[in-house]
């Protein structure tokens, strides 16, 4: 199967890993969005920590999350390859750049993702490690023991620190979506003249959307709850 | 000296047919033993490489670009002709062989002429094969348009890109023999002489121009395709790195120059904006369908557009001299290039000249507009539109027609060319002269070939539009490939050629001399310097019209020019490395001895015909005068270091066609 | 106008380079090129050695200039090449950075001339259609849409002058690679072979050290014919769809 690695490791392969996983991402991202949004619901969390425990026990989830730690890894360890061989494509830099038609993003996607790696990291730590393994308190509802997670979330976004480290963090997100979204379209060679801007608008729309929902989560945590 | 056209017999229409077809082959096992060396990888040299390669002879091919793709037959605009009759509208092989030898003025060879028509058609049949995309109908069928100096629509195009595009197909089909092993690509290597042993072409010497290192290439032939020599003018619209030492270096050995008089001055390119002018750019000779001519009637009229009280605009209708259109009534705009540019000439010279340097005139678009305006107002319906809304709608119809010219008009000068007249002024762009070949495209050395505008062969004294691209092409995909078999047919015994014999070795000695001679100099001068001097010489006493009297002493201040070169020169660095100064240095030392050549033959040629306007054989209107009787023929020159060149004749016989003389009144 | 410019030397590809600061004067009308002829001249008068670019048909249609101009290949303007580049895009009194190409698929020659033998090989690997000579039916024998035939113009327009590769924070050649890809494989008589071309132009792509494409588009941008970064969608197309779809194997870069 020689040719299947000549193909990956080809850059248009290398890109199309880059491509698909960023996409299941991408798709990631808004159904944890919308499980996410049931903590604005004002129950005291039980909607909320009934689905947590649901995600986390499901063995249909369970499995599929495996596929999702595999895509992160695998976009990570691929982003990490294609950024190096990238720097590595001019011995000399310019002393004049000035690039004034290129995007922001386009041109920094191997810094934004590091810093979304370090957010992820945190992110991970505070809340799917102890999930998983840390000791949580316990509710009960309907006689049924589940995690607190709610509480957490709560106790969480007290800090006004990660209400900024995870407002950033989005606004980061943001960033490296809207840059994404086209992208992985344009990778996999979905690039027409008429479907395009549409491609691209609904793009900048979910990368603002998305992140958005997701940053009104600590804020509104800090100030209201 | 053995000079012998060598056309075949018979009937016009099947000489080559016939020919072809009974010539000498060399059989695959022989065509594997010998090597064949090609020097420059334009249309003609990159066509004929990559098919010799084909054919499964050992091709070197040589450029001194870092890529075949950066020849200049990339610049060519406007297209390619071919007698297709896709039209329907009376095209044939032959009317394409009697344009072409009309528009040459009867000063080329039937036989050449007529074989160019007819592998023409092949050319187009090969380019799509290629993948060249052509200009297309919605039919998807091909698309054509008529060019100057002839009456049926025979132009194929690719956008206003047909050159590149003919190149890139050539450049691809070289490319693949490269990749398959039938051809070795030597890029930025640079001819600097020719080999002869026991009277026959055996190779080259090169410099490889990165290294500076000079190489030793033996070959059983050797086929030249590089280019014309325009820029012996300094100012042309050649590229810059246009030169004529492959052909010069040649004719030091011995081959004959033919015609080098004749240079075309295509009429319409954007005027000199000063002494740092470093090359001339064209704009095509399609805006003359819609561009009319004019400068102003009244001297003081010119004198306020110079000193810029006044602009084109300003002056009335009765008070301007839209001079073709007074002086040719039947074809106004529309006369052959020659004319047109000898007409702006004339304007000039009499003082009308509408830049600050007096010379320039306007190509204007405002009646186009105008008439474009109203067609267009009255087919959307629109009875009663204002000024306004006219030149609104025609400036729409000029750019859907010329947008990308108009576009490149203005990056260049600054000008809106829709607002106000452009200035355009003729200059040198084509050398129909060339090295002398026979039907063979064979020099008068044995096993050295010369194809495209290197040769003489096709155009005769003037080139018709579109024709440069279809000769390139043909020599190099349809001719040479069989011709050269003539040759080498004869060389099936010849062993690898020893590229360390005595005659490469002297070759070799020879041209390290003179590259040593020319960085020893250590003078004041710049190169670039002395062939701008060059330059303002050819185009005073050689350029659009001529004299003897000033052929005498453009000679002679030619001459003087290379004492002096040979003396001060300045050339920086060193030998063995990548130095162009040092390549440019060679190149103009070559130019300063093709000048005083092209001087001679202008001053043999006591005629004016095509390009060459000799002011005393004028008509008393002006017009050219030809002289049949004793001019039809071909001045193939021989050159004679430190002495006087001498004249070979080629009698030109015309039997299938009637010399006439042209009129476009 | 009084210009500073600072021009990056390099003796050759083995020695370090550095920028050189000269003043020139010149006039707007000038091309770019001729205010770069100006300096040399005014060097050589005084025996030293000229900037050394490349350069030949300065009408925007060879290819051969490459320098970054104050940052930007080929200059300040859109879809227009250095030679084509006047002065009067410049101000009275600035100072004017140029550079070579810098990529390591494209190494410098001297001053700023750069090695792009890297593309011819590109093309070698399949950037043609394999007619021989003499083997072509009639032109009109195959039909093909108006549209198409420009589409296919578009891509053909490019002039292999590299500034894509300049351009790209990732020195990436895809640009290039696929204005040919796609040129050729738009046209049914280059389609029949356009599995095998796609995947061996890439390899060879890949096997001269360019970058890979994160689909920024400078490219486009930057690229003096306006070449639309479509055709590197078309070419990741055809790639993928020539690895999975056809029996043609992939070659290792």
């Amino acid at each position: 199967m020689s040719w299947i690695t000549n193909f990956l490791t080809s850059s248009i392969g290398r890109k199309l890993i880059m491509s698909l996983t960023g996409l299941f991402l991408i798709q990631f991202l808004l159904v944890h969005l919308i499980g996410n949004l049931q903590l604005l619901v004002d129950d005291g969390g039980e909607k909320f920590n009934l689905y947590a425990q649901f995600m986390t026990t499901n063995p249909i989830i369970k499995a599929t999350s495996i596929l999702l730690y595999s895509g992160i890894v695998l976009h990570i360890i691929q982003g990490l390859l294609i950024w190096k061989q990238n720097s590595g494509s001019r011995n000399t830099r310019y002393a004049v750049s000035k690039n004034p038609n290129v995007d922001f993003a386009s041109k920094n996607m191997g810094w934004l993702g590091t810093i979304i790696l370090v957010f992820l990291i945190l992110h991970l730590w505070q809340f799917w490690f102890k999930m998983k393994f840390g000791t949580m308190d316990m509710i009960p509802y309907e006689g049924v023991e589940v995690k607190n997670l709610y509480a957490l979330v709560a106790a969480t976004f007290k800090n006004p620190f990660y209400v900024i480290a995870y407002v950033i963090g989005m606004i980061v997100v943001g960033l490296h979506l809207k840059h994404g979204f086209q992208s992985s379209f344009q990778t996999l060679g979905l690039n027409h003249k008429k479907y395009t801007p549409l491609i691209k608008g609904l793009g900048s729309i979910y990368s603002i959307l998305v992140p958005l929902g997701f940053a009104i989560i600590p804020i509104y945590f800090y100030f209201f709850r | 000296m053995p000079f012998k056209a060598n056309s075949p017999e018979g009937a016009l229409d099947d000489k080559w047919t016939k020919y072809r077809s009974t010539m000498n082959l060399v059989a695959p096992n022989n065509k594997r033993r010998i090597d064949i060396i090609v020097v420059g990888t334009g249309l003609a040299g990159a066509a004929a490489a990559a098919t010799l390669g084909e054919l499964g002879y050992n091709v070197k091919a040589f450029t001194f670009h870092d890529s075949p793709r950066r020849a200049h037959s990339i610049a060519a605009q406007g297209g390619i002709n071919a007698a297709k009759n896709y039209q329907n509208d009376g095209d044939s092989v032959f009317r394409l062989f009697y344009d072409t030898i009309k528009g040459g003025d009867y000063r080329s060879r039937e036989s050449n002429v007529h074989r160019l028509a007819e592998v023409s058609r092949n050319i187009i049949d090969q380019c799509v094969a290629q993948g060249v995309p052509f200009a297309r109908e919605y039919g998807g069928l091909l698309a054509n348009r008529s060019f100057g100096g002839v009456q049926v629509s025979r132009t194929f195009y690719a956008k206003g890109q047909t050159g590149q595009q003919l190149l890139l197909g050539a450049y691809q089909a070289l490319s693949r023999q490269i990749s398959l092993g039938n051809v070795e690509m030597y890029n930025r290597h640079e001819m600097l002489d020719v080999v002869i042993e026991d009277g026959k072409a055996r190779g080259i010497i090169a410099r490889n121009l990165l290294t500076g290192k000079l190489e030793r290439f033996g070959a059983h032939c050797v086929v030249l395709g590089t280019g014309g020599y325009g820029n012996v003018f300094y100012l042309s619209t050649n590229a810059m790195g246009s030169n004529v030492s492959a052909a010069w270096r040649a004719t030091k050995r011995g081959a004959l120059m033919a015609n080098p008089c004749y240079t075309q001055i295509h009429p319409t390119c954007i005027p000199v904006s000063g002494d740092y002018q470093s090359k001339l750019t064209l704009m095509s000779e399609s805006l003359r369908n819609d561009g009319r001519v004019w400068v102003p009637a009244h001297k003081e009229d010119v004198m306020a557009i110079r000193e810029g009280r006044m602009s084109a605009k300003d002056i009335p209708e009765d008070r301007r001299d839209y001079y073709l259109e007074r002086r040719y009534p039947a074809f106004g705009n529309l006369v052959p290039r020659d004319v047109a540019s000898r007409a702006a000439k004339v304007a000039c010279d009499e003082g009308f000249g509408v830049n600050k340097t007096g010379l320039a005139v306007f190509l204007d678009f405002a009646s186009a507009i105008q008439r474009y305006g109203k067609t267009e107002a009255h087919s959307n319906g629109l009875h009663n539109p204002d000024a306004k809304k006219i030149e609104e709608l025609g400036k729409k119809v000029i750019e859907a027609k010329y947008g990308n010219l108009f576009e490149m008009y203005e990056k260049i000068t600054g000008e809106n060319p829709y607002e106000v007249p452009m200035k355009i002024f003729p200059a040198v762009h084509y050398t129909m002269g060339g090295l002398w070949v026979d039907y063979n495209l064979e020099t008068n050395i044995p096993g050295l070939f010369a194809l495209g505008e290197c040769n003489f062969s096709d155009h005769g004294a003037n080139r018709l539009g579109a024709s440069a691209l279809m000769q390139g092409l043909a020599d190099g995909y349809f001719v040479i490939p069989y011709t050269i078999g003539q040759f080498l047919s004869k060389e099936i015994r010849t062993p690898k050629i020893d590229n360390s014999s005595p005659a490469f070795m002297e070759a070799e000695k020879d041209v390290d001399d003179r590259l040593k001679k020319l960085l020893s100099i250590n003078g004041s001068q710049s190169v670039e310097s002395f062939h701008r001097r060059l330059g303002l010489i050819m185009w005073e006493y050689c350029g659009m019209s001529r004299n003897a009297e000033g052929l005498q002493k453009g000679r002679k201040l030619i001459q003087e020019l290379r004492e002096e070169f040979w003396k001060d020169v300045f050339v920086p660095g060193n030998e063995d490395e990548f130095n162009p100064e040092l390549e440019k240095a060679t190149r103009v030392a070559d130019f300063l001895e093709l000048g005083e050549l092209m001087m001679v033959d202008a001053l043999d040629r006591n005629e004016s015909c095509g390009g060459h306007f000799r002011e005393e054989y004028q008509s008393e209107e002006g017009e050219a005068l030809r002289r049949d009787d004793e001019y039809a023929y071909v001045a193939a020159w021989e050159w004679v270091n430190g002495g006087d060149p001498i004249l070979h004749r080629e009698d030109l016989e015309f039997e299938n066609v009637e010399l006439k003389t042209r009129s476009y009144k | 106008m009084k210009l500073t410019l600072k021009i990056w030397k390099q003796a050759n590809n083995k020695t370090a380079g550095k920028f050189e600061t000269y003043p020139v004067e010149a006039d707007e009308h000038m091309s770019f090129l001729e205010m770069l002829d100006v300096l040399n001249e005014s060097l050589l008068t005084e025996k030293k050695e000229p900037v050394v670019f490349e350069h030949d048909c300065r009408e925007g249609i060879c290819g051969s200039c490459s320098m970054v101009i104050n940052g930007q290949p080929h200059g300040p303007n859109k879809g227009t090449t250095a030679c084509q580049l006047h002065m009067r895009s410049f101000k009275d009194g600035q100072t004017i950075t140029i550079e070579p190409w810098r990529a390591k698929a494209f190494p410098i020659v001297k001053d700023l001339v750069v090695d792009r033998s890297a593309f011819d090989r590109i093309i070698q690997a399949g950037g043609y259609i394999s007619v021989n000579t003499g083997q072509a039916q009639d032109g009109n024998a195959i039909p093909i849409e108006k549209g198409l035939a420009s589409e296919a113009m578009d891509a053909a327009t490019c002039i292999g002058c590299g500034a894509c590769v300049a351009a790209c924070p990732n020195a990436s050649a895809m640009l290039f690679t696929s204005a040919k890809v796609s040129h050729l494989g738009l046209m049914p008589q280059g389609e029949v072979e356009h599995t095998k071309r796609v995947q061996s132009m890439v390899t060879q792509m890949d096997t001269e050290g360019f970058g890979n494409c994160s689909n920024v588009g400078v490219c486009e941008a930057e690229c003096p014919k306006g070449i639309s970064i479509e055709n590197i969608a078309r070419m990741n197309r055809q790639y993928i769809g020539s690895v999975f779809g056809s029996a043609t194997k992939v070659e290792k870069a």
